[in-house]
């Protein structure tokens, strides 16, 4: 693993091709079967999903498995659009876990507190301009399981220098029980997940972040009451 | 690669096929002139039977292992859908987990014929082994519904529909009489459960149960009936029975099918839901097609043990 750069490729498209291969074996061999398997999802308003990039994608987190599930979502030839972001404190902590989240997962690391300046979206919005579909976690991390806290208001900024792009989101029930945070073992659950219209940007922050919320409460309502204790 | 099966099953699910080509015919194509026939519904339910069908039929045709396989296998898809849809506790996951490892040791009691742990297996060890496991987690709160619960869902999902697989294993090594045992109960089952639905649409009224479920009419309970009668009659060649007795069987059958429907109904309307899930499009979920069955497969199988083997 040393010598692999801790750096993210600019595009999962452009990276390697040995990693861009195994990226592709990985979700067609394992996050499918499994997903199909261990878990089986009941997707709800599928015509909502955004069928092309870019796109942000907006959902709820509870799990490691969040990510692959969402991914699982969109067919396997536009996996090479499909980059997840995170945070880089805690994805790129160690080479092993950092080569698996850049190669595998695609992320696009997301400095959480940025120093000296930096644009921290910069590389989102370059991203969007390819056309690539991003996936974001506004509560920053995983919560405690089928809860959901307050969001963040870095999507906010996103949504107002790109307004064009669609902002869907997703609402996910079930993979915080069938693995939530600081749990090994998977246990097989069936997972609802719901598609919400898409969050116009409409020029001011703070509304674009009610409605978020808003629409939020609404998909939860959909969903089965969290009751898991 | 198939085993040797006797004709008649070969047989039989070719009548399965035509039954759904006549479905299929009537929903797809005097539908598109008749709504009532036409309904998004009625369209989904047939297409998912074609499905289903023809995963059973491949189950069956190809060896005894392969069904149960396919049984234990359907036996994980219900306890998932039930488990995701009860409350759980965190603490349980683990315990869980055990009770989903149950599922291959219970099958494995079928395969190996061990009767005597077949039948234990679940009421005894896993009754006496899940609350133990629940122990060593420490949780007191909710305790006994959890235990409850979790027995209820193992016993519904994997001990009862084990039977259905137990009936392979019946007469021994000839497997091709054991298919035909299977595919006596779960046709019969499966009609039933159509003919109820029909029966009941075309001059159902007065309710059965109105608080438990507004879909149970009277009409249906007896159509239901009358029809599984007669079809397990003109099955009675897949078993050892003569035709007589298994009209009668037909008929119990169906009411034992019925009350299998109606305690899924009773669950679902305390958890406030309406279907147990979305994997078959047009009948909900897993439970919600088996929920029958749960009920049949366990009482066809002790008859069909204590008089015949």
């Amino acid at each position: 693993m040393t010598g692999k750069p801790i750096s993210a490729p600019t595009s999962a498209a452009t990276s390697d091709r040995p990693a861009a291969l195994l990226r592709w074996l990985f979700f067609f061999l394992i996050v499918r079967p499994a997903v199909l398997v261990l878990l089986g999802l009941n997707l709800r308003h599928r015509e909502r999903l955004t069928k092309q990039g870019p796109a942000i994608l907006v959902a709820n987190h509870n799990s490691h498995l969040d990510t692959p599930v969402l991914m699982s979502l969109f067919p396997q030839r536009l996996l090479p659009r499909l980059r997840p972001v995170a945070a880089v404190d805690y994805f790129l902590k160690d080479a092993r876990r950092a080569w698996f989240a850049c190669n595998i997962m695609g992320i696009i690391p997301l400095e959480r507190r940025p120093e000296g300046g930096a644009d921290p979206l910069l590389p989102l919005e370059r991203a969007l301009d390819r056309g690539d579909i991003l996936i974001l976690f506004p509560e920053g991390t995983r919560g405690e399981p089928e809860k959901m806290t307050a969001l963040k208001s870095g999507i906010a900024h996103l949504a107002r220098r790109r307004p064009d792009v669609p902002v869907v989101p997703i609402f996910i029930h079930g993979l915080g029980k069938a693995l939530p945070k600081g749990e090994a073992l998977l246990v097989p659950f069936f997972v609802d997940i719901f598609v919400g219209e898409r969050v116009i940007w409409t020029g001011e922050r703070a509304r674009f972040m009610e409605d978020l919320a808003a629409r939020f409460e609404e998909l939860a309502r959909e969903a089965p009451p969290p009751d898991w204790r | 690669m198939f085993v040797r099966l006797d004709p008649t099953i070969w047989w039989t699910i070719a009548g399965i096929y035509a039954v759904l080509g006549l479905a299929s015919i009537l929903v797809f194509g005097v539908g598109r002139r008749v709504p009532a026939l036409g309904s998004r519904e009625l369209r989904q339910r047939v297409t998912s039977w074609w499905i289903m069908a023809t995963l059973f039929a491949v189950a069956i045709l190809l060896d005894r292992v392969a069904s149960l396989v396919f049984l234990g296998f359907v036996s994980f898809l219900a306890l998932k859908e039930y488990l995701s849809l009860i409350p759980t506790r965190r603490a349980d996951r683990r315990v869980l987990f055990l009770a989903y490892l149950a599922i291959p040791v219970q099958y494995w009691w079928v395969g190996t014929e061990w009767y005597g742990m077949f039948i234990i297996f679940i009421p005894v060890y896993m009754f006496l082994l899940l609350p133990v496991r629940m122990v060593l987690a420490g949780e007191t709160q909710g305790f006994l519904r959890a235990a409850g619960t979790l027995h209820w869902g193992l016993t519904i999902c994997v001990f009862s529909l084990s039977h259905a697989a137990y009936l392979l294993m019946l007469p021994g090594a000839d497997a091709g009489v054991g298919a035909g045992l299977l595919l006596f109960l779960v046709i019969v089952t499966e009609a039933n459960d159509v003919a109820q639905y029909f029966w009941g649409k075309l001059f159902g009224r007065a309710r059965v149960t109105p608080t438990i479920s507004p879909n149970k009419t009277w009409a249906g309970l007896i159509g239901g009936i009358a029809t599984s009668a007669v079809l397990a009659g003109l099955l009675a060649f897949l078993t050892p029975m003569v035709w007589w007795i298994a009209t009668l069987i037909g008929a119990g059958g169906a009411i034992a099918g019925f009350c299998g429907d109606l305690v899924m109904s009773a669950v679902k309307r305390d958890l406030s839901i309406k279907d147990t899930g979305g994997m078959l499009p047009g009948h909900g979920g897993i439970l919600d097609r088996v929920d029958s069955l749960v009920f049949t497969a366990p009482l066809f199988m002790h008859f069909i043990r204590y008089f015949y083997y």
